[in-house]
């Protein structure tokens, strides 16, 4: 999961629906676990699979066409419950950017939280995005941290993104809340001595 | 800025980061079994220890059974998250409280009950109720299972610094007027949404006045406010309160404690984002009659008409009519305990109501101790006498029917006057109907069978 993020090209996973909540993307009853690991089996699994654990032909992530380490997904991504094994799920499955056009707060914060960037593109890049893909699913998508950059590589457009200076910093060097912590243990004991 | 709450977040800033939240150094972390095996996980994976394994403290609380605790936990589900935090405390050599362990008990109570909990310190657990250490002056509040990780690692805690609101309460509080009561006013005026965003100092002479098991019962329901936390500035009743508590500090230290203690107050010039004021003389006991603990009146009045969808659902669910009184309503069960009211003055003003009466024919009377050290107390004082002669018996001490995440749980469709926190739709077990009260009204209940103003049973 944590790897140094710089710039990503891929090809991308199309999942063209709106208000895809986080439910959707990990059930309630996945909830459980003692765990982190393991909940990428689990991504979208309703929509990914039967009652009977047969995959579902129709569903994207089930389709040998399309693949890459970018999700694009539909306005309001993320929305719902505040489950970070929405998270979880999406980067023990692999992703490493998912495009929307919105995110839900929280889950924006979660994925960020495990090391999968999302990129608030606008509606226009989204939907050129979703037709580019559509006529060639070998359409590559470069993601630049650190110019803030993303660019589809079909139409050629290239759109600039946001993202906090203290988390692009994280996402840069591979460092979680924890690390970042543990980096600044000199400052934590400089703390502890003032405050003896 | 000069509020309380700033001199002691301030104090605790390790850093702000750049561009980021402000990293803050943690002084207590308690932890629980439900929400710390990921946590613990996480350690694991990254190949950590503890940071500051004496600055932890964790015990088992929402799912222990309040009865035969010296005997294994019948739920498998149950006693595997149990199992699992005593090897985990023991895996990363933490102080761990078991079950029968005399400093057992809610997690809430034990913190202030040992003086682990003091003025000025930050803590935080898994738990939205740890906001009921801020009644001791210190900044406390409740954090996700990520953070507990965190706060593991580190010993630190990456926040944004929240709005400061106060509230204050002028004014004594009537005859039969609790802390709990005040506290179901203050929200039944604000709504549970009314201090989203602010951590709360409570101030004022009436909030002054209560006793610590007030102030704590006052923080304890600041989360359903909306509010991360809440706080009361220390002062003499604190500190007699922790004096030679087991982790409170002695001798010389005390004194060095207390001094440094006492600057902990909100200054003259303080600004606070958002100030609320309230007068004591309003307050009469209070009832809730929905399921959110926003919806309470005073015991005497009547139903107000819904305002909303949800209003009408939440009737709906309780079976009440709009306009309905709500004294004379059937009570099935009394729950007395929980974060919120198992303290030893919960038992004493429980016990001061039924003393010389009976329970109620049929009804069900839960009284769970909030800890061993209270059940203990209890006992010193001879209130399970007075109980045991009105027909009550006390029970192990655990979260029990505030959340029922063990045995007891309240049947669907059934009334329970409730001491605890939350009103949901099947907190107290699927299908039950709860009101939320003080100690006072639930043992007036108790002795009735029915809704019944406290008042009339106070000698
Ligand atoms: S008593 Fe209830 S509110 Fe308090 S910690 Fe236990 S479950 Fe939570």
């Amino acid at each position: 999961m944590k790897q140094k993020f710089n710039i990503i090209q891929s090809t991308c996973v199309p999942l063209p629906l709106e208000n895809v909540d986080t439910d959707q993307i990990i059930p309630a009853r996945f909830l459980k676990a003692t765990t982190r690991e393991g909940f990428g089996d689990n991504l979208f699994r309703d929509w990914r699979y039967n009652a009977d654990g047969t995959p579902k032909k129709d569903f994207v992530l089930n389709n040998p066409k399309y693949s890459g380490e970018i999700l694009v997904a539909g306005k309001n991504f993320g929305c719902g419950s505040s489950r970070e094994h929405a998270a979880w799920a999406i980067a023990d499955y692999g992703f490493r950017v998912v495009i929307s056009s919105f995110f839900a707060d929280i889950h924006k914060n979660n994925e960020l939280n495990n090391f999968v960037l999302p990129v608030q593109v606008s509606e226009q890049f989204l939907a050129h995005l979703f037709e580019s893909i559509k006529e060639d699913a070998k359409t590559l998508v470069t993601v630049n941290l650190p110019k803030q950059t993303v660019t589809n590589g079909k139409t050629g457009e290239t759109e600039h993104f946001e993202i906090n200076g203290y988390k692009k910093y994280c996402l840069e060097n591979a460092l979680d809340d924890i690390d970042f912590l543990l980096q600044n243990k000199d400052k934590i004991e400089a703390w502890e001595k003032a405050n003896a | 800025m000069n509020t309380l709450f700033d001199k002691i977040w301030d104090k605790h800033v390790v850093q702000i980061v750049k561009d980021g939240p402000t990293q803050l150094y943690i002084d207590r972390l308690y932890c629980h079994e439900v929400t710390s095996p990921q946590a613990f996980a996480g350690l694991r994976r990254r190949g950590l220890k503890c940071f500051r394994p004496d600055h932890i403290y964790c015990m088992p609380d929402h799912n222990t059974p309040t009865h035969d605790q010296d005997k294994p936990i019948e739920d498998p589900i149950s006693k595997k998250q149990v199992d699992t935090l005593a090897q985990n405390a023991k895996d990363f050599g933490l102080s761990y409280y078991g079950m029968l362990d005399p400093r057992n008990g809610i997690i809430h109570v034990v913190g202030p009950e040992r003086g682990l909990t003091l003025p000025g310190m930050t803590i935080v657990c898994g738990d939205s109720h740890t906001s009921t250490h801020g009644a001791m002056g210190a900044v406390a509040f409740g954090i996700g299972t990520s953070e507990v990780e965190m706060v593991m690692a580190s010993q630190c805690i990456l926040q944004q610094k929240p709005k400061t609101m106060r509230i204050t309460v002028n004014g004594r509080l009537g005859r039969g007027v609790t802390a709990k009561d005040l506290a179901l006013y203050i929200m039944s005026k604000i709504t549970t949404s009314g201090a989203t965003g602010y951590f709360v100092e409570y101030a004022g002479e009436a909030v002054r006045n209560l006793s610590m098991e007030g102030r704590l019962t006052l923080c304890n329901l600041s989360i359903e406010m909306g509010s991360r936390g809440g706080m009361v500035a220390p002062d003499e009743t604190t500190f007699a309160y922790l004096k030679g508590r087991e982790f409170a500090p002695k001798g010389a230290d005390w004194d060095k404690a207390v001094a440094y203690w006492k600057t902990l107050k909100s200054g003259n010039d303080a600004v606070f984002d958002k100030e609320v004021t309230f007068d004591a003389a309003d307050i009469q006991p209070m009832i809730t009659y929905g399921t959110n603990p926003g919806m309470g009146i005073a015991i005497t009045a009547r139903i107000p008409a819904a305002q909303s969808s949800s209003d009408k659902k939440a009737l709906k669910y309780m079976d009440f009519q709009e306009g309905d009184a709500m004294l004379g309503k059937h009570v099935d069960y009394v729950f007395l305990g929980a974060c919120t009211n198992g303290r030893i003055e919960d038992f004493r003003a429980f016990a001061s109501v039924v003393k010389g009466h009976h329970k109620a024919e049929g009804l069900t009377a839960w009284l769970v101790p909030g800890s061993w050290e209270v059940k203990k107390q209890i006992e010193a004082e001879g209130l399970d006498k007075v109980l045991a002669e009105a027909g009550f018996e006390i029970r192990q001490p655990g979260c029990s029917a505030c959340l029922a995440m063990n045995d007891d749980k309240i049947p669907a469709g059934k009334y329970s006057v409730s001491t605890s926190n939350r009103n949901f739709e099947g907190r107290q077990g699927p299908g039950s109907r709860t009101m939320l009260a003080s100690p006072l009204t639930a043992a007036a209940a108790a002795i009735t069978g029915v809704v019944t103003d406290p008042r009339t049973y106070l000698k």
